[in-house]
C-alpha cells in the first residue's frame, strides 16, 4: 500500500467538520435501547452540536469497550440490531453532521456472506479486499463517511483502506498513549478523515480526570496534518475545554452519552427526557471545547 | 499469499516451512492468525514477540534450560507413555495413553502455565492475568505464579464458577484472585474479553497468560512451542518401546493446546494420521435465532471469522456475531480454535471429528472402569471417538489424556443420572452433591 499524503481524507464532509474550530464528536451505540429511541437520541446528539457522529454497530465480543459501552451493545443486540438494521438506520436518520460507522472487524468481513469471502478464497489471497467490500459499498450507499475499527491494527488494515479509498469514505485509526515511533509512521501513513487519540490506556469509558498522557500523544502527532480528535473519558464540558486548549483539533465522547441512555433505561424515562438530556450535554460539551479553542487561538495571537 | 505451493524453492513460504516452526516468524497459518487487537494492546504484543524469539527461540539467559528443569522438578516430566491394556484387546490395536493426567495440577495446561509465568519473569513483568474456562488454566497458572512469586488475578465466567467450584478453591489456595466475569453467558468466550480488557489497562507491568493456543501473535506459537513437550516425549516414547513411530494421534480439541501440544512433534511425519476430537454437544444443528450453537466445534462447523485476535474458524451466525458454544465440558466450550488448527484442517493434515455429549459421557465411564484412569471430561470426547472409529485407526494409536477427571465429578454425577449408560455404577444416591 503506497503511503498517503497528509492532510487527503476521501469524505469532505469531515474535513469541513474539522476545518474551522474544534469538533465535537459524540459516540452513541445504535439500536441502543431500541431502534426508534435510537433514531430520536442521535437526531439530538445533531442539534446538541455535533460535527461529526460516531454510530456504533454493536459486536458480541467488544473487547476495546469498558462496562458502559459493553451494556449497550447487550441492550442493542437483544433489541435486535444487525448489520443491515443498521445500515436502515443510518438511512433514516434525518442529521447535518457526517456518519462514521465505528464497529469490529468480523462484522464488516461477513458482510456479503460466504459468496464475499469464497471470492477472496478462491483467488487464495487473504489480503483480499473481497470481504470488507460488501460492507463498505453497502456503507457508501447509505451515506456513511467513515469506519473505526478498534481491532483493526494497521497491518492487517489494507483490504479495508483499499475499499474506503474505492468508494470514499475515511478509514479513522486509534492511536494510544503506548504508540510510537514504527508503528506510529505506521498507523499515520494508512489514516484519513482524522486519527483517534486515545487519552489514556485501558478500555473506553467516563472518568472524573483527564489523563497527562493526552499531551504528550498529541505532541508525538504535532508533524502529522491529520485532524487530532481525542477521546476515552471525556464527560464534561470541562475536560473538553483543557482538552483542546491543549492542542486537540476534537474531542470524542462515548461513555458519558452511553451512560444517560443507560439512566433512562434503569429510570424508565420517556424518550423525549433521555434526548434532552443528550441534547445538553452535547452543547455543554461543545461549548467547552470552543473555550478550549478561543484560550488557545487568543494565546497564540497574542505571542 | 499463494495457496498454491510450489514443488521446488530454496527458501519455502512462511507457511510452508516444516510444521515444527510454522507461524514463528509472522504468525501466519496460511490464511488464519494475524493480530487483531487494540491498538493500546500492540506495544505490549510486540514486546512479547521480542520475548518470544530471545528466550524461547534463542534460549538467551538459559530461559529453555531453566524452563525444562522446572517441568521436570516442579511439573514432573515426562509423563509416561502407557499400553492400554484393556482398549488395546477391545479395539483390536495397540492403544498407547500419553500420561497428561500426571502432570501437576493434573492436566497437561501447566506446560504453558509454568512457560508463560516463568518469560513474564524474564521479561521483568510484575503481575500475571490469565482467563480460565473448566479451571483448569487457571489452577495451573495460579500454581505456577505461586511456584514463582508472581501476583496473579483470573478471570473466570461466573457459570464456570459454579460447575467448577473445586478448582475456584484450588486457585485461592495458591493464592491467585477469582475475578467472576457476568458479561454474555459467563463461560470462556467472556473470560478472554474481560482478560483482553484488564491487560489493555495494565500492559506496562502485567503479562496476559493466555490458555491456549488462541488469540494473536505470538500466542498461538508460543503456547504450541511450550506444549509441544507432550508430543516430543510421546514421539521418542513410541520409538524406544515400538521401535516405530505411532499410525494414528487421538487428542481432544477446544481451543486447541492440547491438540497442537500432541501433534506439533508428529506434523512433519507424514505416516502419522491426527485426529482432532471436538466436543459435539447435544447437536450440531445451530440455532441462529438464539445464537446458540449447543456444540464447540469451530474446526468441523465453524466458519472463517476474526475473534480474539485472530483469524480462524468460528461458531457465527450469518452477521458475524459470535455464538454461544456449549459442551457437557467447559474446558472444550469456546467458539473459536487455534488458528494453525483451522489451517492443518484445511490443509488436510488434521481430520477433525465432532463426538457428542453422550459418546463422551460413555467414554468418561469406560476408562474408568476397565482402565483405572478417571480422565476429564474433555478427554473423554477422545474415549468417546475411539469406540465409534476404532476400526478407521491404524495398528498403532496414541490418544493424549489431557486431563484428570476429580474436578468433574459433580457434572459427572449430574450428567449420568439424566442417561443409561453402560457400565456406569448408580449415581442417583449422589446426585445434589459430594
Amino acid at each position: 500500500m503506497a503511503d498517503r499524503t497528509p492532510g487527503t481524507g476521501n469524505s469532505e464532509a469531515i474535513a469541513a467538520a474539522f476545518a474551522d474550530g474544534p469538533a465535537y464528536v459524540p459516540y452513541l451505540a445504535v439500536g441502543d435501547p431500541d431502534y426508534e429511541s435510537s433514531l430520536a437520541y442521535v437526531e439530538a446528539l445533531d442539534r446538541g452540536g455535533a460535527d461529526v457522529i460516531e454510530l456504533g454497530l454493536p459486536f458480541s465480543e467488544p473487547i476495546a469497550e469498558g462496562p458502559t459501552i459493553q451494556g449497550a451493545v447487550v441492550r442493542s443486540l437483544e433489541g435486535g440490531m444487525t448489520p443491515d438494521r443498521f445500515f436502515a438506520f443510518v438511512e433514516e436518520l434525518d442529521v447535518d453532521a457526517p456518519l462514521v460507522c465505528m464497529t469490529y472487524y468480523n462484522l464488516i468481513y461477513q458482510y456479503g456472506g460466504s459468496e464475499a469471502r469464497s471470492a477472496s478464497e478462491t483467488s487464495g489471497d487473504a489480503a483480499s479486499s473481497d470481504g470488507p467490500r460488501a460492507f463498505v459499498e453497502k456503507a457508501a450507499e447509505v451515506g456513511l463517511e467513515g469506519f473505526v475499527v478498534p481491532d483493526l491494527p494497521a497491518e492487517e488494515a489494507d483490504p479495508l483502506r483499499e475499499a474506503c479509498d474505492e468508494f470514499g469514505l475515511d478509514l479513522v485509526f486509534i492511536v494510544a498513549p503506548t504508540t510510537k515511533g514504527e508503528r506510529l509512521e505506521r498507523i499515520m501513513s494508512r489514516v484519513s478523515g482524522y486519527v483517534y487519540v486515545q487519552a489514556r490506556l485501558g478500555t473506553t469509558g467516563a472518568k472524573s480526570d483527564v489523563a497527562d498522557s493526552t499531551t504528550e500523544s498529541l505532541d508525538r502527532l504535532r508533524e502529522y496534518d491529520v485532524p487530532k480528535a481525542v477521546g476515552f473519558g471525556i464527560s464534561t464540558g470541562e475536560h473538553a475545554e483543557r482538552i483542546v486548549a491543549g492542542g486537540a483539533d476534537g474531542i470524542i465522547v462515548g461513555s458519558a452519552l452511553v451512560d444517560i441512555v443507560a439512566d433512562g433505561v434503569e429510570e424508565d424515562l420517556s424518550t423525549e427526557a433521555v434526548a434532552d438530556r443528550l441534547e445538553s450535554l452535547s452543547r455543554e460539551l461543545k461549548a467547552g471545547a470552543e473555550r478550549g479553542y478561543a484560550a488557545r487561538t487568543g494565546a497564540a495571537e497574542s505571542r | 499469499m499463494s495457496e498454491t505451493e510450489p514443488t521446488t524453492t530454496d527458501a519455502p513460504e512462511p507457511s510452508r516451512r516444516p510444521g515444527r516452526e510454522r507461524g514463528r516468524d509472522d504468525g501466519k497459518f496460511g490464511r488464519y492468525g494475524g493480530q487483531y487487537v487494540p491498538e493500546a494492546l500492540m506495544p505490549a504484543i510486540e514486546e512479547l514477540t521480542d520475548a518470544y524469539d530471545r528466550y524461547v527461540l534463542g534460549n538467551e539467559d538459559g530461559f529453555m534450560d531453566e524452563f525444562r528443569e522446572r517441568l521436570a522438578d516442579f511439573g514432573g516430566r515426562p509423563t509416561p507413555l502407557q499400553r492400554a491394556e484393556r482398549l488395546s484387546e477391545r479395539y483390536d490395536r495397540e492403544v498407547y495413553l500419553k500420561r497428561e493426567d500426571l502432570l501437576h495440577g493434573g492436566a497437561h495446561k501447566l506446560n504453558n502455565a509454568l512457560g508463560q509465568v516463568l518469560l513474564a519473569k524474564y521479561m521483568g513483568k510484575e503481575r500475571i492475568v490469565a482467563e480460565t474456562g473448566a479451571g483448569q488454566h487457571g489452577t495451573a497458572t495460579a500454581m505456577a505464579a505461586a511456584h514463582l512469586d508472581m501476583p496473579c488475578e483470573i478471570y473466570m465466567g461466573e457459570r464456570d464458577i459454579n460447575r467448577q467450584r473445586p478448582n475456584v478453591f484450588r486457585m485461592k489456595l495458591n493464592g491467585a484472585e477469582v475475578n467472576p466475569v457476568t458479561a454474555g453467558r459467563g463461560t470462556l468466550k467472556e473470560a478472554i474479553s474481560e482478560t483482553m480488557r484488564d491487560w489493555a489497562t495494565t500492559v506496562e507491568n502485567t503479562h496476559y497468560v493466555i490458555g491456549s493456543v488462541v488469540g494473536p501473535h505470538p500466542f498461538p506459537v508460543m503456547v504450541r512451542d511450550f506444549q509441544a513437550v507432550i508430543s516430543e516425549e510421546a514421539r521418542a516414547q513410541s520409538i524406544e518401546k515400538t521401535g516405530e513411530l505411532p499410525t494414528d494421534v487421538v487428542a481432544c480439541a477446544g481451543g486447541g493446546s492440547n491438540t497442537m501440544g500432541s501433534f506439533a512433534g508428529f506434523v512433519d511425519d507424514e505416516s502419522v494420521a491426527l485426529h482432532a476430537i471436538e466436543a459435539g454437544g447435544s447437536t450440531l444443528e445451530v440455532d441462529e435465532e438464539a445464537g446458540v450453537a449447543p456444540n464447540s466445534a469451530s474446526l468441523f462447523a465453524g466458519e472463517e471469522g476474526v475473534l480474539h485476535g485472530a483469524r480462524t474458524k468460528l461458531l457465527q451466525d450469518s452477521h458475524g456475531q459470535i455464538m454461544e458454544s456449549h459442551s457437557v465440558s467447559s474446558g472444550l466450550d469456546y467458539a473459536g480454535v487455534g488458528p494453525e488448527l483451522a489451517y492443518l484442517v484445511d490443509e488436510g493434515r488434521v481430520t477433525p471429528v465432532a463426538v457428542d455429549d453422550d459418546a463422551a459421557l460413555e467414554g468418561f465411564h469406560r476408562l474408568s472402569n476397565t482402565e483405572g484412569i478417571i480422565p476429564a471430561l474433555e478427554t473423554a470426547h477422545a474415549f468417546g471417538y475411539l469406540e465409534e472409529h476404532a476400526e478407521d485407526l491404524g495398528e498403532r494409536v496414541v490418544v493424549t489424556v489431557s486431563g484428570r477427571g476429580d474436578k468433574d465429578l459433580e457434572s459427572v454425577i449430574e450428567e449420568t443420572d439424566k442417561r443409561d449408560i453402560e457400565g456406569a455404577p448408580d449415581m442417583s444416591m449422589f446426585t445434589g452433591g459430594i
